[in-house]
Order: C-alpha cells, then sequence, then structure tokens
C-alpha cells in the first residue's frame, strides 16, 4: 500500500483522479439515492404553494437572516413536539428553495408558528421585541412597516421558481403582483382572485394594521402566519401520511 | 508588481479587466432596480481601478530573464498583507455581533446592522477573507519551495488574488444590502459564484503547471492537501450553488434543490467546507511550517498518507450529522453519525503526527511563541476533532444541536486551530519573506500568543456552559409531567455566558491588531531586495521524512 502511494505521490494527474475519485464517493452514496428513493418525501395532496404576497415575505426572511436564530425543524424528540407541536415532515419544505431548516435557536423555533398568534402580535413584536417580550434579545425589524414591498417583479419571481419545479399555473404568474396586492387589502377588486387561485383558506387580510399600503412588514407577517399550515400532513396519524 | 510583468501579460491583464469592467457596466444598467445594479457598479469601479493600476506601471521598463531564477513571492506577500485585514474586520465584527446578544438595541434602527444581516460578513471575512487569503498566499509560498520551481507566469497569482478578494467584497457587501442565498458559508449569489469558480479554475491551474516543472521527483505532502483543499471545494462549491437567478437584472436567484435533498445537499457542503477549506487547506500549512520552524522533519510519512486519505474518503459522509432526527431519512442520518466517529482516526493521526514532530524540540516550542502558535493549533485541532465526533453521536447531538455548543465548537476549531496554524505560519513567513532574522518584535509575538489563547479558552468556556445549560432547560420536565423552562427562560439564562463570550472575542481580537502592527514594523525595517534563489538542493528537514521513513 506505502509502496503503491510511493510511486502515485510522483504524479500530479494520478493524486487529482484520486482525490476527485475518493472524495466523490460519500456524495454518491447519501445525496443522490434522495432523489430517486420515493419514501424520502411524504405524500401530501393537500399541499398548496406559497402565495406570491408569502413569497415575498419569505424573500425577506432569507434577506435579514432570521434563520440565523429560527429554525424551521422540529425533531423527533418529546419536548420539541410538546414545545413547537408536531414533528416536521420533509413533505412541509418540499417547495423551499432553499430550505430553512436553520442550524440555531437563539430564538424559538417558527415551523408552526403560523396562526399561533395574531397579526397585531407580529406586527408589534417586530417593531419592537421587548414591547411584547421584555427579556427578548432580538433585534428590532421597525422599518419593515415604513418600507413598501417591491411587486412589479413577482411574476419573475414565481416564474423562475417553476424552473425549479413549484408548480406555478400560467395564471399565477400573469397575476402575481395583482395578487399580492389583493391578500393585503381585502376589499380590493384583486382580493377575490387570490382565493380562487390559492384556496379557499388563504389568509386574505391586512396583516400590517395599515389600511391600503403593500408594506413589507405585511408580506412577513403573511408568510409567518402560514408557516406550519401549507399542508396539514404532520397533523394526521404515521400511517395516513403516504408512505 | 506590474514591473514584474512582460509586455504580453500586461496587455492580457489590460483585456481581461476591460472584459469585467463590461460585465460590471452590464450588471448595473440590467439591475439598476435591484441590489445587483450596485454590485454591477462595484465590479465596474474595481475594474477601473485594476486598468488605472496596469497602465500606469503599463511603460515601465519589462523585468529580464534573470527574474526566472528567483522565487516568485510577491503575490504572497500582498496575500498575507490582505488576509491580516480581513482578520481585523473579520474578527471586529464578529464582536459586534458578539455584543448584539448583550446589547440587542446596537442596531440603529436599520436594516445592514442587524443581527441577521452582520453575522455572515463576520463568518464569510474570517472564513473566505482571512482564511482564503492566507491558505492562497502560503500554499503559492510551499508549492514552489516543495517542488523547488517557479510559479509558471507573473499575471495568473495576481489574477487570483484580486477575483477572490473582488469575490469576498462582493459577499460582505451583498449581505449588507440584503443580498444572500441564505445557505451557510455559501451565501454569496449566482454572479459571485461565477466569478469564484473562474477563480479557482485559475488557481488549480497555477498549481498543475507549477507541479509539472518541479525538481522533486515527489510532491509533498502539504501540496497533497492543498490540492484536495482546491479540488474538493470546487466540487461542493459548484453542487451546493445550483440555482436560477429570477433574471439576469436580479441578484436574487432560487436553489435548484428543495426540502429534505437541499437540507442534505447544504450540510454536504457546509461540513466539507470545514474539511477542505478549514482542515485541509491549513494541514497543508501545518505540514510544511511546523517541521521547518521545529527543525525537525515530519515523524512519520506512512501517518501523512492514512491521515490524508482517511481525512478525503470519511469527511465526505459526515454532513448528515447535522441533521439527526430531522426529516433527513434515518439511515442517511445513521450513516453520517457512524462516519464522523470513524474520521476521529484520521484527525488525530494528523495531530498526533504533529506533536510527534515536535518531539527533540520542545525546548523551541517553550522559547519560541511563533513555533508555540503550531503547537496549540495542533492541540486545539485534536480537541475539536474529538469534540465534533463525540457531537455527531445521535444521542449527544438531541442535547447539542441548535445550542450554542455547536458555536463553542466552531469557534474551538477557527481560533484555536485555524488562527492559531494560520499566524504561526505568517510569523515564520513574513521574516522569511521580508528577508529578516525575526519578527520585528518577539515580544509582541508573546504577548499576541497569551491574549489568542486567553481568548479562545474563555469563548469556548462560555460557550460550553451556555450551550449545555440551553439544552438542558429545553428538555427539563418539571415533576407534574410538563416543560419547566419557557424558551424566554434560557434566553435569560444565557446572559452571563454572553457577556463573557465577547469579552473572549474582544481579547482574541486586541491579538491580532498587535499582530498587524508587528508584522507592518517588521515589511518597514526590511531592505529593498531581490527575492530568494530558486533552490539547487531539496530542502534537508523536509527531504528528511524521506531519509528517515522511506518507503518498502
Amino acid at each position: 500500500m506505502f509502496g503503491f502511494h510511493y510511486r502515485l505521490e510522483r504524479k500530479a494527474i494520478g493524486m487529482v483522479l484520486a482525490i476527485v475519485g475518493v472524495a466523490s464517493i460519500g456524495g454518491i452514496f447519501e445525496i443522490a439515492p434522495l432523489f430517486t428513493i420515493h419514501q424520502t418525501v411524504e405524500d401530501a395532496p393537500d399541499m398548496r404553494v406559497y402565495t406570491p404576497l408569502e413569497l415575498a415575505g419569505r424573500n425577506i426572511y432569507i434577506r435579514e437572516g432570521c434563520y440565523a436564530c429560527h429554525s424551521q425543524m422540529i425533531r423527533t424528540l418529546r419536548d420539541e413536539v410538546e414545545r413547537y407541536g408536531p414533528y416536521s415532515l420533509a413533505v412541509e419544505s418540499k417547495y423551499d428553495h432553499p430550505m430553512l431548516w436553520g442550524s440555531k435557536r437563539t430564538g424559538p423555533d417558527l415551523a408552526r408558528i403560523g396562526g399561533k398568534y395574531s397579526d397585531e402580535w407580529h406586527v408589534a413584536h417586530l417593531n419592537n421585541p421587548r414591547a411584547v417580550m421584555p427579556q427578548s434579545i432580538m433585534p428590532a425589524y421597525a422599518w419593515l412597516s415604513r418600507t413598501a414591498l417591491r411587486t412589479n417583479d413577482l411574476g419573475l419571481q414565481l416564474k423562475a421558481i417553476r424552473a425549479v419545479g413549484v408548480p406555478y399555473t400560467d395564471e399565477m404568474i400573469a397575476n402575481a403582483s395583482a395578487d399580492a396586492y389583493g391578500q393585503a387589502v381585502p376589499d380590493s377588486p384583486h382580493a377575490e382572485g387570490v382565493t380562487k387561485r390559492y384556496g379557499a383558506a388563504t389568509n386574505v387580510r391586512v396583516f400590517d394594521g395599515a389600511l391600503g399600503t403593500l408594506t413589507e412588514m405585511d408580506a412577513l407577517v403573511a408568510y409567518l402566519q402560514i408557516l406550519g399550515r401549507l399542508t396539514d400532513a404532520a397533523y394526521r396519524p404515521v400511517a395516513a401520511v403516504g408512505r | 508588481m506590474i514591473g514584474q510583468m512582460t509586455t504580453g501579460e500586461r496587455q492580457f491583464a489590460l483585456a481581461m479587466l476591460i472584459a469585467l469592467a463590461v460585465v460590471g457596466l452590464a450588471l448595473a444598467v440590467a439591475g439598476h432596480d435591484d441590489p445587483l445594479g450596485g454590485h454591477g457598479t462595484l465590479i465596474l469601479l474595481a475594474a477601473l481601478a485594476g486598468v488605472f493600476a496596469v497602465g500606469s506601471g503599463y511603460h515601465s521598463p519589462e523585468p529580464g530573464e534573470e527574474r526566472l531564477q528567483l522565487y516568485y513571492d510577491d503575490p504572497t506577500k500582498a496575500g498575507i498583507i490582505i488576509a491580516m485585514g480581513w482578520a481585523v474586520l473579520g474578527m471586529f465584527v464578529g464582536d459586534w455581533v458578539a455584543w448584539l446578544f448583550v446589547y440587542p438595541e446596537l442596531t440603529f434602527d436599520a436594516g445592514w446592522s442587524s443581527f441577521g444581516r452582520i453575522r455572515p460578513v463576520h463568518t464569510t471575512a474570517i472564513i473566505f477573507g482571512f482564511g482564503g487569503n492566507a491558505l492562497i498566499a502560503t500554499s503559492l509560498y510551499v508549492l514552489q519551495r516543495t517542488s523547488r520551481a517557479r510559479l509558471p507566469d507573473q499575471l495568473s497569482p495576481w489574477f487570483v488574488l484580486f477575483g477572490y478578494n473582488l469575490f469576498c467584497l462582493l459577499a460582505v457587501t451583498g449581505y449588507l444590502m440584503g443580498i444572500t442565498q441564505s445557505k451557510e458559508y455559501a451565501e454569496p449569489e449566482w454572479y459571485a459564484d461565477i466569478l469564484l469558480v473562474i477563480v479557482w479554475v485559475v488557481y488549480f491551474v497555477i498549481y498543475l503547471r507549477t507541479l509539472a516543472r518541479r525538481k522533486e521527483p515527489h510532491i509533498y505532502v502539504a501540496n497533497w492537501y492543498y490540492m484536495a483543499f482546491i479540488l474538493v471545494v470546487a466540487i461542493l462549491h459548484i453542487v451546493n450553488n445550483l440555482a436560477v437567478p429570477v433574471s439576469l437584472g436580479h441578484a436574487k436567484s432560487y436553489s435548484s434543490f428543495s426540502g429534505v435533498q437541499d437540507a442534505m445537499t447544504q450540510w454536504w457542503y457546509g461540513h466539507n467546507a470545514v474539511a477542505f477549506f478549514l482542515t485541509a487547506g491549513f494541514l497543508g500549512m501545518l505540514y510544511y511550517y511546523l517541521p521547518l520552524r521545529a527543525g525537525r522533519p515530519i515523524f512519520s510519512y506512512r501517518l501523512s498518507i492514512i491521515s490524508f486519505w482517511g481525512i478525503t474518503f470519511l469527511y465526505m459522509w459526515a454532513g448528515s450529522h447535522h441533521l439527526h432526527y430531522t426529516a433527513l431519512p434515518h439511515w442517511v442520518q445513521t450513516l453520517g453519525m457512524t462516519f464522523s466517529v470513524m474520521l476521529l482516526v484520521p484527525s488525530w493521526a494528523s495531530a498526533g503526527n504533529a506533536l510527534l514532530t515536535l518531539n527533540g524540540a520542545w525546548d523551541k516550542v517553550r522559547d519560541d511563541a511563533t513555533l508555540r502558535f503550531m503547537m496549540v493549533a495542533a492541540v486545539f485541532y485534536g480537541l475539536s476533532t474529538f469534540e465534533g465526533s463525540f457531537m455527531a453521536i445521535r444521542s449527544v447531538n438531541s442535547l447539542s444541536h441548535y445550542t450554542d455548543w455547536t458555536v463553542g465548537h466552531v469557534h474551538a476549531g477557527a481560533l484555536g486551530w485555524v488562527a492559531m496554524i494560520t499566524f504561526g505560519a505568517i510569523y515564520a513567513s513574513v521574516p522569511w519573506l521580508w528577508k529578516q532574522k525575526s519578527m520585528y518584535s518577539a515580544k509582541l509575538v508573546e504577548v499576541h500568543f497569551w491574549l489568542a489563547v486567553v481568548g479562545t479558552i474563555i469563548y469556548v468556556f462560555a460557550m460550553w456552559n451556555s450551550g449545555i445549560i440551553q439544552g438542558l432547560m429545553w428538555r427539563t420536565y418539571n415533576e407534574s409531567g410538563t416543560l419547566a423552562y419557557s424558551f424566554v427562560d434560557s434566553v435569560i439564562a444565557m446572559r452571563p455566558y454572553y457577556i463573557a463570550r465577547a469579552i473572549g472575542g474582544l481579547l482574541f481580537l486586541i491579538g491580532g491588531i498587535v499582530g498587524c502592527y508587528n508584522i507592518w514594523m517588521t515589511i518597514r525595517m526590511a531592505p529593498r531586495t531581490v527575492g530568494e534563489t530558486v533552490a539547487g538542493e531539496a530542502d534537508p528537514v523536509l527531504a528528511g521524512t524521506r531519509a528517515i521513513q522511506p518507503a518498502e
């Protein structure tokens, strides 16, 4: 073995090929099968895609680096299930490009935060976390309420995420900007299209408490309120979740 | 710098910089209503600065043929200075981030200064800015000495340094503007990722072209590690960053992978960024500088072979230990845990090989803070690889994951291993490069050493404590069978440790500043001399490895 190596280390190309070969094996055995083994991701026929407003909120969540302190992955441990809710399933993040499972909990897990608090609570908390939780060490995100949401490129955003596999229809893409507006302005003529395209259970309301303006706060709260609620697969008995 | 290039190289450099300026202009125009526009302008300005620099030296006399008799060390010198600049910036931002845990209001009611945006500035400035530049600088130095061959040309090393630092600059300015992919340690967006691929190819070609002209029949161990670093980081970077941009006028892109596949790909990348950027590359550094500084050949050639291939093979399986008890299939978690535990063997083989090399030179370790930096680095390497294998065990991970213990573990590696071996290598090579007998002040090296050691120990102990307390509080039940603590109870309990951590980091930062001053003064003392002749004889210390341990 050492004799062979004594000769190998005299050949630059030999070393290059050996390194690439030896280093590739792990990924081939661990990652490639995840794309081919059907059981890796459960079936959830009721799973819906993010609305344009929720997707915009998700992009703000990414932009602000929220994932650095908040996970979105409840592990299969008793204390986590009791603290946060049913453990996370793979299917729940199948439309998440990229996933936001996180790696650190400086703050609590957010996988099931949707619907747990009111919109008002979220807005007050994001404006000044210490107003609702005096010992919190989260930064304040007050400027989100002052910043208008960019909506003119939402069609392009949906198109790009469709290209990597999320099933948005042509109609959803064509109406993306109007749907984002309609979801946060319930009495506008655009509101109806949102429930038509994304389902009757979609939250259509003024998220940031300020009627008529579409802010980044609207988008982020809309996203937080849908977390864990795109499918109810995690609440069904294990046997019923398609394997 | 320009004076050392041939006319042909100057013309080629100008052509490339003009092409880069055109790309920058195109991005600035296409992304005028997007953060991409700012980055296009930044690329344009960087390219124009380059054009100005090359243009102003364009008519200086060409270098003579005698340059081919000398090692080409100017890129290494520049790389070391740039690395120290990134080090201070990265540690400063790191300590600022640490104080945010204590004083969360330190954000000026603005987006750019909030924790989520400056934390990646810290990680990128340290890993890629400090670590990456130190690796590039030392690898070019080591490659020439161990091959007894000069770099192939005068342009490509500058291309690598310029392009790589442009990448780092795009990364950190991007986070402040809100440009990020959110993939940890792979945050830069698609256009920066493409730039890095181009830079990396040129970097690797420098390696191959120099090795092709080597006078040593064998490729020295340090170069195996540097080559593994370059090659595997390229594979990881390309696969993990596969994404579709929203448009050519948008900085934003959507990852090709989603959910569980994305999680596995990301942590396959993330853990092996640790393995091949923060371990393999720096082991290359250790295998050159430690034996030379100690004046002792590497203890065992065979141990080097076992540990090199062990690390290259086993690490690539270990990423899934970041995903224990998650929605990742159980079999993948188990594989990741198993290989992580096995990893202890090659890791300790490396650490042991380094420490046993010091046998017979322990008096030098006592007297020479530079060598002591390297010794402590090897010790911390051994400690943090043990801790890593331990934390990868599923039941341990159930406690440690998501807590500050992980942060402590990372910093035991980053402060104790990566930064210490780098400071050791820099203190060793600065006097060699600038033709001095020693550093400006040996005492300041001592001061830096103790600030670094004490800072690291305070940091790591604070995070061990906070992490384990956090993990225990989250899973503690009271007598009635319900959870004993709310989440915020655990936040309150962390406060003293967060203060201690920020103080430990501050000490480490001060040490880095002392180091910069010392390096600066050493350079100022240096006479302007020509470089070192391409050696005719192999270095006796490094060659000794083979004389002592001949293979069958």
